[in-house]
């Protein structure tokens, strides 16, 4: 580790890992992995390793947090110690408390709250390992998790980032892309509402380079969105088969 | 952060939007008034209160040596902090950071470090071992809605109104000297929040328009019309056109603010 990059785009137009600008890494989605929770997805994402799990509905604890017209949601991103390069302390640092703020409020919009007063859900996400883009990530895993557990809900959210590097608008960023880029655009979606759930952005970025940035991640999430039916359409067809 | 408003109120407030009206009497695209008041705290080494309509918002500067961050060893520290203290709103409670103002504080926080608007490089005394900080603590005194806009203009007009004492490096050792020089800065960002209420996008929204809206952006935006830090909140969504729009509504609200702060 801790090479000198001077380059995140070769001459060819090629990024380090060898992708094209608009391409995006290798995905693996995986639903129902975890038997105690009612409804769970694992997410391969590049590098990144993470675990979403859902319980609920049920009674809120502490009780003060129920809503009196709508379910409450309450998500906990949460990185391992050994996810990164230097350990990270396992107490929740301020990026996680903010990440589960963004992430919460990402998935909501997809659940139908108000058909469920006075109880609450939980959404827990572990990244295992991160290599950049892991909100992201963490959101297309726990939509699936929300959907196995048999939450009703508009659409499934899915995410992925644009942004630059170098001079070039690339497509879901890998961790030297994210640290050592010029911008990073995280965006969450509902493809078939047409909803953005969550956008964020931290690097300096033309009103142009921003459009095309965020237009290229909407791509980025519609060919997810189709991995993620997929995924349920495996665990679900599975299931079937057993039961007859 | 909420407070309690009547269904009445909010469905007066909705219909009046989809006119394209707002109860305060203000154009959808319109800020409340916004005063800027700096130096008015002596002991910080920078300080500014921004009054936007009622939201109240102080920052005060102070500059201590520390250690750089092992990845950027040739660079100062910048660090904000967010404050809800009790005494600004009926809603916040005295205890540790919630969610809400560590948001806040990192919002405030991206739209200067990615901007760049603090020199940082002139911050190093000697590399990867000690660098000067920069603590911007962002003390809420009243909260009337739009504490992001409000929150990230003070921090700026804080960090444009901090001085630091002059110093020279003696084997390692900084000495002080007699006299001060302004914080090296090389951008204003201005950042603008726009609430969505049933399909039209309002900019600073207040405290009863912030009960209402689904969902709002905040963008930083710098001199030259870049955008450097987006940040959505709220349980709603936006179309991507939506967000399109509010970009461009951003950029020219930005241009107009600095127009009239002179930045």
């Amino acid at each position: 580790m801790n090479e000198k990059i001077e380059k995140l785009i070769d001459k060819k137009g090629l990024r380090l890992d060898g992708r094209k600008p608009d391409e995006l890494r290798p995905i693996k989605l995986e639903v129902g992995v975890l038997p105690n929770a009612d409804g769970s997805a694992y997410i391969e994402h590049g590098k990144n390793k993470i675990l979403a799990a859902v319980f609920g509905p049920r009674e809120m604890h502490p009780k003060h947090l129920t809503l009196p017209d709508r379910m409450a949601i309450r998500c906990r991103y949460h990185m391992a110690p050994f996810s990164v390069q230097e350990r990270k302390s396992p107490a929740p640092s301020r990026r996680e408390i903010e990440l589960s703020k963004v992430i919460r409020e990402a998935l909501e919009p997809a659940v139908f709250v108000e058909y469920y007063p006075r109880v609450g859900i939980d959404v827990f996400i572990e990244v295992l390992q991160a290599d950049g883009g892991t909100r992201c990530a963490s959101i297309t895993a726990a939509s699936l998790a929300l959907a196995d557990a048999g939450i009703p809900m508009r659409d499934l959210v899915v995410a992925c980032a644009a942004g630059k590097a170098d001079d070039c608008v690339v497509l879901d960023l890998n961790d030297a892309e994210d640290k050592l880029g010029v911008a990073d655009v995280p965006v969450a979606y509902m493809p078939s509402l047409n909803a953005v759930t969550l956008l964020q952005m931290d690097g300096i970025l033309t009103q142009d380079e921003f459009e095309r940035a965020f237009n290229l991640a909407l791509e980025g999430c519609k060919k997810i969105y189709a991995m993620q039916k997929e995924a349920l359409r495996t665990k679900y067809l599975q299931v079937k088969e057993v039961e007859e | 952060m909420s407070t309690l408003i009547t269904r009445v109120r909010q469905r007066q407030i909705a219909q009046h939007i989809e006119k394209g009206k707002r109860l305060d009497g203000r154009g959808l695209n319109e800020y409340r008034e916004i005063k800027i008041e700096q130096g008015l705290i002596e002991k910080a080494e920078g300080s500014a209160r921004v009054r936007l309509g009622k939201t109240e918002v102080l920052v005060g500067t102070k500059i201590e040596l520390g250690e750089p961050f092992p990845d950027t060893p040739n660079e100062g520290v910048q660090t904000v902090n967010a404050e809800l203290v009790p005494l600004a709103s009926s809603t916040f409670e005295p205890g540790p950071p919630d969610e809400d103002s560590i948001e806040l504080a990192r919002i405030v926080d991206r739209g200067i470090r990615e901007s760049k608007a603090i020199d940082t490089a002139k911050l190093c005394v000697e590399p990867g071992k000690k660098v000067f900080v920069v603590f911007i603590d962002v003390y809420v005194l009243n909260h009337d809605g739009n504490l992001i806009d409000a929150s990230a203009l003070a921090a700026v007009a804080a960090l444009k109104n901090t001085k630091m004492r002059n110093y020279e490096v003696e084997n390692g050792e900084v000495k002080f000297l007699t006299g001060y020089s302004p914080l090296p800065m090389r951008s204003s960002p201005i950042t603008v929040t726009l609430g969505k209420i049933g399909d039209a996008l309002i900019a600073d929204p207040w405290l009863e328009e912030e009960q209402v809206m689904d969902a709002r952006i905040s963008m930083a935006v710098n001199e030259n019309g870049n955008i450097c830090a987006i940040q959505k909140g709220g349980s709603g969504y936006f179309t991507p056109q939506q967000i399109l729009t509010a970009a461009k509504i951003a950029k020219e609200k930005a241009a107009e603010l600095r127009k009239t702060l002179g930045w």
